[in-house]
């Protein structure tokens, strides 16, 4: 069973390889090999489900192996089969088996055929592991994996400005939810003194013994793990970006929005209950979270008057609920809950272009001119209120700008000062001042040496928020990006335990995808000397391969799971002292805007309506 | 002028004037104000998605604005002055735009830039305030109003921003602002596009009218046919025409549009509205409705409003959730009917009964008189033959076979009907038109009338399915046993039509099997038409080039691919070009307005189009956009188009051009689609066939160069082509 298991997970992983190197034109080929692929893997699940339902539902726990290991961590893969993990993978791999089925004949000639289905492939992939995934680690990497498809699929069409740009925003927040894990998995590590797997955590014992003494660090892990899944699963006050990702062909919203992708926020929930559930404000705090969202849900779904807008709030009402079972502890109820919501919503979607003949006949056979509701009841000035805020989906969104993006952005027009004539003076000096600090400390008191991480840190920040406001060079707002891992690194380095070789296995990722990345837009910048980060420029029309190259480098520089970065962030983490958690959030923040900024370069350079208009270009309304 | 390389940088003068926000204010006023503008706007014409509908209906769109933002605890706006400006009722564009604009010259320019930002929410709301009847829930909007909304929504914008002292923009612009309408120069950049169009389209017409020049068919005049079939102009029936000649020789048919001159409403059985099935910009005061016992539309619980409600939705995914599961498997493997398809069999029951005959003139229903006169029947039914030259020569039964489309997942499925018929099927036509002629009083004034129609001739209404190559016969048991086994003979020779129908159509499914036999061909083209996946269920209109309005011989063995919309009409009974001026003004429109809606959406499918289909999402039932925030998008979809070839429509007749040209000049509406180039015009000599051509208000000698390849066995080159075929001569 173990190695079915193992299987499994390995399994569409490698479809996903091959389908890279699979023929542009050959639809059939393309498509019957994602449809076999997923097909025998759904099939393979469906059995062994029934055969260790035979044997008696017991957990399976499988420590795979270390990626890194040193003395004070060790980062390792674990995977982990229950009941949850069943409900999930099996739903998971229905659902992608019908909908790659489907979209089969449905995308039939629709240009970038190939790259919906090896994405799909790659998302299946990023689903399989989340759900077998046995600690936080593996999880955040079939995570990272999830964000990165749903981006590319939401800007399918890609040469369309709305597309890149609601994209752009669902990959945002997942960002946001991203330091979520981060933090919570920085958290747990100094919690249990390991990676802890999420077997262990299912023993009450320890569980109970860990949190007596540090009630306030278990409900901060609970808090951030409640950040990341509400991010995920379009909670509140994140919920507008669910509506706004349906862009792509309707069978990828389906799979992704309506079913599978929105629902993992749950299944975090879901699969850290067990450390979570002892904790009654964390209970509440999620309760409160998921009957919120039910509510404002269900009101702005109410006056919805496009039919995937309307579906999207529908599902996210239910999902609300769902949070709200499982505070209460009804665990199984929630997971039925979400495979019938799951079931429910595809097919409502995939079926969503035949409400126009369905309801126009139901309209022409039954139509009454004013209907009544609930809300006809209350007094006009409540009705109208209530009406127009569900409209403006509760200014959700503004909210959103006011509290996070405007004073990123603020913060970073106010380094405007760095740029391309100073970066290299302000940047490296201060950075080599930092270096020698740290090297010959200079007898400095012990009050300054122990708030100079903090200050590197910040400095990487600021670079970040810099780059985050970047629009007209290239060249600086890349170059501020990688610094930042640098200065991450220094601050770091003055916690004593990081090793000279930890060091470099963080940077070595860096350097090789900042030197591809500075590359591809020196070559850029060569050919179209109008490169800047104020309009998408929609270059992937004619530099495919730039396009894909420079996607690499971005998530190479992003901490994606493809270099030694990802590793290293981790390791950087771990040594961030318990009591530095400023340094943490620090760090924390910096990862996601820096991987926010990343991918705005890749969308403004290369995504979006195309600059040349020597061919059909949309309307940017459209 | 092959390699030649021209410049096709002209820079647009569109949206330059309010690009200046950007440049100068650093305000992006479109993103910030459109996705709110859509929603609202959308929610307020909303036909009956929205659980909670627009709480103030049927006042208007700016005085619902009003209301609502004076009983409201929360605002439209978040600065004072737009508020104060909105509740101010004297407050017009001008002074609007004054505050915005500043320079009263560049008013006309600016409200252009704005409006065409989002061509697709200005068209239909200027469409519904033209057509308010185009709404079943009816709303009232104007143009004036939404300009007035988003003026209001730009000034709240900007003094949100920066308070409510800032510059008009023409304080602000330096450079000169190009006139919008102002002179274009043609460059040969220009010319050279004219060239190629004109290579292009002649290219094609040049093979036609060879084909036709060529063409020695001497028609089948017989005189006793084995049975006629009147069939819509539409190009899909061009194709089923010629396998029912081919399969049964005796058979005559003819082409007319598909409402066979009966206009009318119709009203099915426990409708609360009656649906226009004739010509769009006809509008005729007859009611038709059907009566039949028992009759339901069944349901499906995917699209009730209680599955989006917190509580039911609840229930019904712990529920029923699962069924969707099961459903969605089914649907995938083994596509079916199901209530979300449209049928065309649907739009009337086979076993109802139709109030075609009028009893009383006094009684009206919705305004309107049910039914028809004994002598506005024989009008009708005189002026359908007449025009189509069948007047002579009866065959024992005379089908006349309207046509409909069926699919499932479609939003432009009223594009798949009959255009003649305001994209409804054809199927109460066709039995009304049958019913009239049938009736013994009718024919006792024809006869007065000069056509004589024999006794034992019996007409029959059918309707033709295009998407599944179905057909559904009505009225069709008679006591008489040799007309019963008469019909069913005939029956065998339209499904062997269809059958062979279908194969020829499946030629351009590049997904279907086209080596399959013809029996299971054909039951996977049926397929198409049920199966959720399917973006192209039938190609529709796609690929049409020509309107051949003319007698059947001029065209019988030439092969023209299913390009060609056909009108009978007989020259001969019709010296003074009278029943032709009605074909023309029925066809020039009908048709030219088909292929010009696929010529437009073919030549910039981005922008005069609908793009591809995959993401659209259905707005208000009353159109689509990509995703939730984008603008309506108008056109055709690209699943539609991607065969097409952007020709414009050639007309041609068969007549003397002097009267032609006589005929297109009786009234301006006519003319202009000529004399503008909308349409081409060509006329066959009926004795010579010599060809003239219409040009600049009269017409010139034509003389093709090209010669037809004779074919034996057309259908053997299904097997291989996939693309267009060139025209061919068929030779037994």
């Amino acid at each position: 069973m173990e190695r079915i298991l193992e299987l499994l997970i390995v399994w569409p992983f490698a479809a996903f390889l091959i389908a890279l190197f699979l023929p542009k034109e050959n639809e059939k080929l393309i498509s019957g090999f994602t449809f076999w692929m997923i097909g025998i893997h759904f099939f393979t699940i469906l059995g062994l489900i029934i055969y260790w339902g035979t044997q008696g539902f017991h957990s399976v726990n499988l420590k795979e192996f270390s990626i890194y290991e040193s003395h004070n961590m060790n980062f390792f893969i674990d995977f982990y089969f229950d009941h949850v993990t069943a409900v999930y993978c099996l739903v998971g791999a229905m659902l992608t088996f019908l909908v790659t089925t489907y979209s089969r004949i449905y995308l039939h000639r629709e240009s970038g055929y190939k790259r919906f289905f090896y994405t799909i492939l790659f998302f299946y992939a990023g689903y399989t592991l989340a759900v077998f995934a046995g600690n936080l680690e593996t999880l955040f990497i079939g995570w990272e994996i999830l964000g990165l498809t749903s981006f590319l699929l939401v800007a399918f069409y890609r040469e369309r400005y709305l597309p890149v740009k609601n994209a752009f925003k669902v990959f945002s927040i997942y960002r946001i939810g991203d330091v979520g894990i981060i933090l919570a998995m920085w958290a747990s590590h100094h919690l249990w003194h390991e990676n802890i797997t999420f077997e262990k955590i299912q023993n009450y014992e320890l569980v109970h013994h860990h949190l007596e003494s540090h009630s306030m660090f278990g409900l901060f892990i609970s808090v951030m793990i409640l950040l990341a899944a509400c991010a995920k699963s379009a909670q509140f006050p994140f919920s507008s970006w669910l509506p706004r990702a349906m862009e792509g062909p309707t069978p990828s919203s389906a799979i992704f929005y309506g079913s599978l992708s929105v629902h993992l926020g749950l299944f975090l929930l879901i699969r850290t209950m067990p450390f979570w559930e002892h904790q009654l404000i964390a209970r509440i705090l999620i309760g409160g979270v998921g009957l919120f969202t039910a509510a404002i849900g269900a009101s702005i779904g109410r006056v919805q008057s496009s039919v995937k807008s309307q579906i999207a709030y529908a599902s996210v009402a239910q999902i609300g609920l769902m949070f709200f079972e499982l505070a209460l502890g009804f665990e199984t109820f929630a997971l039925f809950h979400f495979a019938g919501n799951a079931f429910l919503r595809t097919y409502q979607l995939l079926v969503s272009p035949s409400a126009v003949s369905y309801l126009i006949r139901e309209q022409f056979y039954h139509f009454e001119p004013k209907h009544e509701n609930i809300e006809t009841h209350f007094t006009k000035k409540l009705e109208y209120s209530l009406f127009l805020l569900s409209i403006k989906e509760y200014n959700m969104d503004e909210l959103l700008d006011k509290l996070l993006w405007k004073p990123f952005k603020n913060l970073g027009n106010l380094l405007r000062f760095i740029n391309i004539r100073n970066i290299y003076f302000i940047t490296i000096p201060t950075f080599l001042v930092g270096v020698i600090l740290q090297i010959t400390r200079f007898n400095l008191p012990e009050v300054i040496v122990e708030v100079l991480p903090e200050i590197f840190a910040l400095t990487g920040l600021f670079l970040v928020f810099r780059a985050y406001a970047g629009r007209r060079n290239v060249f600086v707002v890349w170059t501020l990006l990688v610094m930042n891992h640098f200065w991450v690194t220094l601050a770091i380095s003055f916690n004593d335990a990081l090793t000279m070789y930890e060091i470099i296995f963080h940077l070595a990722g860096v350097v090789i995808a900042g030197t591809l990345g500075y590359v591809v837009l020196w070559k850029m910048y060569k050919a179209e000397p109008d490169i800047d980060l104020n309009r998408f420029q929609g270059h992937v029309y004619e530099y495919p391969n730039m396009a894909a190259l420079f996607l690499i480098a971005c998530l190479g520089l992003a901490g994606f799971p493809i270099t030694s970065t990802f590793i290293g962030e981790d390791i950087l983490f771990s040594h961030v002292e318990y009591d530095q958690i400023f340094l943490a959030f620090y760090l924390a923040l910096g990862f996601v805007i820096s991987g926010i900024a990343l991918i705005r370069m890749y969308a403004r350079i290369f995504l979006g309506p195309h600059l040349k208009r020597y061919h059909a270009v949309a309307q940017r309304s459209s | 002028m092959i390699s030649g390389n021209y410049s096709d940088h002209f820079g647009g003068r569109r949206s330059h004037l309010r690009n200046f926000w950007k440049d100068l204010y650093s305000v992006d006023l479109d993103l910030a104000i459109q996705p709110f503008l859509f929603r609202f706007l959308c929610s307020y014409l909303d036909q009956g998605i929205a659980i909670w509908g627009f709480p103030v209906w049927n006042k208007g769109f700016l005085t619902t604005i009003r209301e609502m933002e004076r009983n409201t605890y929360t605002s439209f706006f978040k600065t004072e002055r737009a508020k104060r400006l909105l509740m101010d009722r004297k407050c017009e564009i001008s002074d609007l735009l004054k505050i915005l604009v500043g320079d009263e010259k560049l008013y006309e320019h600016y409200l252009f830039d704005q409006q065409f930002a989002h061509p697709g929410w200005s068209g239909i709301v200027s469409v519904i305030e033209d057509m308010p009847q185009t709404l079943l829930d009816s709303r009232r909007i104007s143009l004036q109003d939404l300009i007035i909304f988003e003026l209001l929504l730009e000034i709240d914008t900007l003094d949100h921003k920066f308070g409510e002292n800032w510059l008009p923009l023409s304080m602000r612009i330096t450079e000169k602002v190009q006139p919008l309408f102002g002179k274009v120069e043609i460059k040969e950049y220009h010319e050279v596009l004219h060239l190629w169009q004109d290579a292009f389209e002649w290219s094609f017409y040049d093979q036609v009218l060879g084909g036709l020049q060529t063409n020695q068919a001497k028609g089948t005049i017989l005189k006793s046919p084995a049975f006629q079939a009147l069939f819509c102009i539409d190009d899909r029936e061009c194709s089923l025409r010629r396998y029912i000649e081919d399969i049964e020789p005796n058979a005559q048919t003819y082409g007319t549009p598909g409402f066979f001159g009966v206009a009318f409403y119709y009203k099915p059985k426990d409708g609360k509205f009656s649906m226009k099935v004739c010509p769009a910009p006809m509008n005729p005061p007859y009611l038709i409705k059907e009566e039949v016992d028992n009759k339901k539309n069944k349901k499906d619980f995917h699209f009730a409003d209680y599955t989006h409600s917190l509580f039911f939705g609840w229930l019904i995914t712990h529920t029923i959730g699962f069924w969707s599961a099961i459903r969605l498997f089914i649907n995938i493997f083994t596509p079916r009917l199901s209530p979300a398809t449209t049928l065309s069999f649907r739009h009337m029951d086979k076993f109802s009964k139709l109030t075609i005959e009028n009893h009383n003139t006094e009684i009206k229903e919705d305004g309107k008189q049910i039914g028809f006169t004994i002598t506005e029947m024989a009008d009708r039914v005189e002026g359908l033959l007449k025009s189509i030259g069948l007047v002579k020569d009866f065959a024992p039964i005379v089908y006349a076979v309207g046509h409909g489309a069926s699919s499932v997942n479609n939003t432009h499925y009223a594009g798949y009907d009959c255009g003649a018929c305001s994209g409804r099927p054809g199927s109460v036509n066709a039995r009304v038109i049958s019913y009239m002629a049938n009736h013994p009083e009718v024919r006792n004034i024809l006869r007065d009338r000069g056509i004589e129609i024999p006794a034992k001739t019996i007409f029959l209404g059918a309707l033709h399915d295009t998407t599944r190559d179905e057909i559904e016969f009505y009225d069709d048991t008679f006591p008489d046993l040799a007309k019963t086994d008469l019909h069913k003979h005939n029956k065998q020779v339209f499904h062997q039509a269809l059958d062979r129908n279908a194969r020829e159509r499946a030629r351009r499914f590049v997904t279907t099997n086209i080596k399959l036999d013809l029996k299971k061909l054909h039951e996977a083209v049926k397929m198409r038409s049920v199966s959720l996946f399917e973006p192209r269920p039938e190609l529709n209109h796609a690929t049409n080039a020509l309107c051949i309005i003319g007698r059947r011989e001029l065209t019988q063995d030439l092969f023209l691919d299913r390009r060609a919309f056909m009108n009978s009409y007989d020259y001969a009974i019709d010296p003074e070009g009278n029943y032709l001026f009605n074909i023309l003004s029925a066809a020039a429109p009908v048709c030219g307005g088909i292929n010009l809606e696929y010529y437009f959406s073919r030549v910039d499918n981005l922008k005069l189009g609908a793009g591809t289909k995959l993401p659209h999402n259905v707005m208000g039932l009353i159109g689509v956009a990509n995703g939730i925030d984008g603008d309506l998008r108008p056109g055709l979809p690209n699943q539609m188009i991607e065969v097409h070839d952007p020709l414009r429509l050639l007309i041609i007749v068969e007549h003397f051009d002097d009267i032609v040209l006589k005929t297109i000049q009786r009234t301006s509406q006519l003319y202009e689609w000529f004399i503008n180039e909308w349409v081409h015009l060509v006329v066959i000599h009926p004795d010579t066939k010599k060809i003239t051509r219409f040009k600049d208000g009269s017409f010139f000698d034509y003389s093709p160069d090209f010669v037809p390849p004779t074919v034996t066995d057309v259908e053997a080159l299904f097997k291989t082509e996939r693309d267009n075929l060139p025209v061919l001569l068929i030779k037994e």
